[in-house]
């Protein structure tokens, strides 16, 4: 085991590293990044990233500067889904390799929690990612902004399955839907219904809020 | 490196909100993408302290995006201004090298755009009106307390009139209005083409003019008098004729002054120039005629030509007057109190009248005493647009045998009087709440056992009933009557106190104005489905409230929604601020919607939210907050929960 950690690059165990103490409690000091991706179909093996959008979230504040959104060439392509999202296999922007991309991501994600709508699909997109370039899975903690806000509900007005689209969030909490299907446009929506959520719910320390979104957390590492 | 450097859609939605708001609205778009980039973005918490006073300065200053930030000042306890959506705050580091003297404190969850000090400097530099926007903004944030009043207000009552001033005054301090249309001849043209040509014009007034500047006019009163006296030839050219110089002056004069400086100098027409002497151009002609067509609408000659009127048709036009009258005491921002006491009057004149013309068509005179009651928003004195007629009649009783008939005669007049009042413009009730009705024309004993119903056992519909009915108010007729009644309900609803709470449930029941992040809520279907509401979910809320808590007191003869929360305010010393921002709220809520309801030519229930501008929205947002405060306190002390 140990010895494979060391066949790692350098930016991974830069990363890796980040998580080897534990993240403060304090839910201010603590920097949360809030990610989305698009992708070009719902297939963790067969689809791949289109682009990534992140921003982190530091004392309650986000700045464009610690904000990013990254377009990755592609070699396969779905074209139903370009209705949706709007980007094309040959959009010559800026597109990068995936490498690249995963290299950016880890960057910003070193030291944080890990936030996402339905977090267990990007932490999956992004950790088939990892495993086609023989990186280990993420080892940030995460949590579910859908989750969170039907924790954030009074019992009897939560949902059953406790699903909610991300557009049901941005009109409870009169977000503009202005960048809808880009994902930093979305990746915002979600900070921002975040920090409202997070309001709502009060918690003391980091480790409880982690423990609101028990079921999500779980999901995804089994 | 691929950390935002060019801007992203986060710096976009950043640059989309600043570029409507002063002084980023001067920007130019590559500038504003610039800053944009450079912005961060804050989340707030309910009751957050951004800055205190003492701190250091910090190297922003912010724009509220969403929620609302109180700036406190040194003394305990005293707000000097809220910032709502688009409003600045926090300047002082970018203007002076100290410390904060005001504390922030955010008064809901608030969203923040913190700006940059030093990259925002570079744009002062290079534009002034960023920087004189910033100084008088900063001035405004720090000015004395005791300003405060002077700021924020709806739609605020600026002009300084006392409320206690006979109001049939004011109309005449008003400016004059006059044509800006001038015709005008020169000294060297012959009476008769000018005489030809104020025929064509319709004109009973030349104005000689000489390099652009007035020397003199020619009035129809020369022409009789110099000429078809056969004096002068009608070929004199016009200075042999014409009145010189002429008497000038300024365009803002008011009425008296006018009416003043006819009488002075016998004249009938003054000329007004720019700066009111002969030395600048004429930019128009007052003449006596204009003048009379003016101080027709003074309420007090509007109210002999009410009481002169010898048919119902003769009112409509009228009330065409009255409206005008409103139109411009609201331009002329006198105070809402004293306009509506005006136009309330003349309305009341206007019924009055339709009443008596009723009365002389019947064939006997009325069998008993009786009283005209006007309900709902006209009982209040808070109809200043045409609205529904919601009226009742109450007669003194009867010995049993002689009810039929009697109620027979008053519902023959109650139908004279509700057609007449169609005939002056005020619409059927939809629901038939009308005299006419032989529901709402009964005896006092009848009246008593119908509301004693209503309080003993009240359900939904006998509480909205009460909330229409409750609000009468006595238009004509006999007192007594009116107050024996008044008598009567309250103290029926003081043997049965629970019929408050379910008055008080009922007031709460009225949707909220704003949802979570206090946007405004707009209707969802129907025929006004996207415009917000006012009636229902501002002003309803108020003027239920107000009732039940009057009711609860015992007071009786206020009907007035403002008058009640002042009352109120007076009894309850307590709650006074509550209750005075209350009754502030109600009259700034009437005076937007009598200005919507002007201006779209409807009754200015629903709003259009597109139409308003930035600060009328803020503005509406603020009595929103005493609507909820109003509600907590009914909630609290009738124990709503107890009926619901």
């Amino acid at each position: 085991m140990a010895k494979q950690k060391n066949i790692y690059p350098e930016f991974w165990k830069t990363y890796a590293y980040t998580f080897e103490r534990a993240l403060p409690d304090e839910i201010e000091k603590v920097d949360f990044v809030v990610l989305d991706t698009e992708t070009s179909g719902f297939d963790l093996k067969k689809d791949r990233i289109l682009s990534i959008g992140a921003l982190k979230i530091s004392n309650g504040t986000i700045s464009p500067k610690t904000s990013f959104e990254l377009f990755l060439q592609q070699e396969t392509f779905d074209s139903r889904t370009v209705q949706i999202h709007g980007i094309l296999k040959k959009t010559k922007i800026g597109q990068i390799g995936e490498l690249e991309a995963l290299k950016a991501t880890l960057k910003l994600l070193e030291g944080s929690v890990l936030v996402a709508h339905h977090v267990a699909f990007d932490v999956g997109m992004l950790n088939e990612a990892l495993k086609r370039n023989g990186l280990p899975r993420l080892k940030n903690p995460e949590l579910d902004t859908s989750v969170l806000y039907n924790k954030s509900l009074p019992k009897r007005k939560r949902k059953k399955e406790g699903h909610y689209s991300l557009d049901e969030l941005a009109s409870t909490f009169d977000i503009p839907k202005t960048d809808r299907h880009t994902a930093l446009g979305d990746a915002y929506i979600t900070a921002i219904a975040f920090l409202h959520i997070v309001e709502k719910l009060k918690p003391v320390s980091l480790r409880q809020l982690l423990k609101k979104d028990r079921f999500g957390w779980l999901w995804n590492n089994f | 490196m691929y950390l935002c450097v060019m801007g992203n859609v986060i710096s976009e939605r950043i640059a989309d909100f600043l570029k409507d708001f002063p002084p980023f609205s001067v920007l130019d778009k590559k500038q504003l993408h610039e800053l944009a980039v450079e912005v961060t973005v804050m989340y707030k918490a309910k009751n957050t302290v951004v800055f205190n006073i003492d701190d250091e300065a910090h190297d922003n200053f912010y724009l509220v995006h969403k929620g609302a930030v109180a700036l406190w000042g040194t003394i305990e306890k005293v707000v000097i201004d809220i910032c709502d959506e688009g409003d600045i705050f926090g300047l002082r580091p970018l203007i002076a090298q100290d410390n904060y003297r005001l504390q922030a404190k955010t008064e809901e969850e608030s969203i923040l755009y913190a700006i940059p000090i030093e990259i925002f400097r570079a744009y002062i530099k290079k534009n002034e009106r960023v920087m004189n926007f910033l100084v008088e903004s900063f001035a405004s944030n720090t000015r004395n307390p005791y300003d405060k009043n002077h700021k924020g207000q709806l739609l605020g009552d600026t002009a300084q009139f006392d409320p206690n001033d006979s109001g049939y005054r004011l109309f005449d301090l008003q400016p004059v209005e006059f044509s800006g249309e001038i015709t005008s001849a020169t000294q060297n043209t012959t009476i008769k083409n000018i005489a030809q040509k104020m025929t064509k014009k319709g004109i009973g007034a030349m104005l000689i003019e000489k390099e652009g500047l007035p020397i003199g006019i020619l009035t129809d009163k020369d022409l009789r008098n110099k000429i078809a006296t056969g004096d002068f030839s009608i070929d004199t050219e016009a200075k042999g004729l014409m009145s010189s110089p002429v008497i000038t002056y300024p365009p803002n004069l008011t009425i008296t002054q006018a009416q003043m400086a006819m009488m002075k100098s016998n004249i009938s027409h003054l000329v007004l120039t720019e700066d009111g002497t002969v030395n600048t151009k004429a930019v128009g002609i007052l003449s006596k005629h204009d003048m009379m067509l003016s101080l027709g609408n003074n309420p007090a000659v509007l109210v002999k030509a009410i009481k002169r009127a010898r048919s119902c048709e003769e009112i409509r036009p009228l009330r065409k007057g009255v409206m005008n009258l409103l139109r411009g005491y609201l331009d002329q921002n006198i105070p809402m109190a004293l306009t509506s006491k005006i136009i309330s009057e003349l309305n009341d004149a206007c019924i009055k009248q339709v009443i008596e013309l009723s009365l002389s068509q019947m064939e006997k005179e009325p069998p008993v005493k009786f009283a005209w009651l006007a309900m709902g928003s006209q009982g209040r004195s808070e109809q200043l647009l045409h609205t529904d007629q919601d009226n009742a009649l109450l007669f003194e009783d009867v010995p049993k045998s002689k009810f039929e008939g009697t109620r027979t005669y008053f519902l023959d007049l109650s139908k004279k009087i509700t057609q007449g009042l169609n005939t002056i413009g005020y619409d059927y009730c939809p629901a038939d709440m009308m005299a006419s009705n032989p529901k709402w024309c009964n005896s006092l004993s009848g009246f008593k056992e119908m509301t004693s119903k209503w309080i003993v056992r009240p359900g939904p519909e006998e509480v909205l009933l009460s909330s229409i009915f409750f609000d009468y108010n006595r238009a004509y007729g006999d007192k007594k009557l009116v107050s024996a009644l008044s008598h009567f309900i309250f103290d029926t609803v003081e043997k049965y106190p629970i019929f408050l709470s379910h008055l008080a449930s009922s007031a709460l029941m009225n949707p909220s104005p704003s949802g979570f992040f206090r946007q405004f809520l707009v209707e969802q279907d129907g025929e006004h489905k996207d415009f917000f509401d006012l009636k229902k979910r501002v002003l309803m809320p108020l003027i239920d409230a107000a009732r039940v808590l009057i009711l609860s007191h015992n007071i009786t003869d206020i009907s007035n929604t403002w008058e009640r929360y002042e009352k109120l305010a007076e009894v309850e010393p307590n709650n006074k601020d509550i209750y005075m921002a209350c009754s502030y709220a109600s009259k700034a809520l009437l005076k937007f919607r009598t200005k919507q309801g002007l201006q779209h030519n409807d009754s200015g229930r629903y709003i259009s939210l597109e139409k308003l501008n930035k600060e009328e929205k803020m503005k509406l947002k603020r009595t929103f907050k005493t609507v909820k405060e109003i509600q907590e306190l009914l909630n609290v002390r009738f124990m709503v929960s107890r009926v619901r």
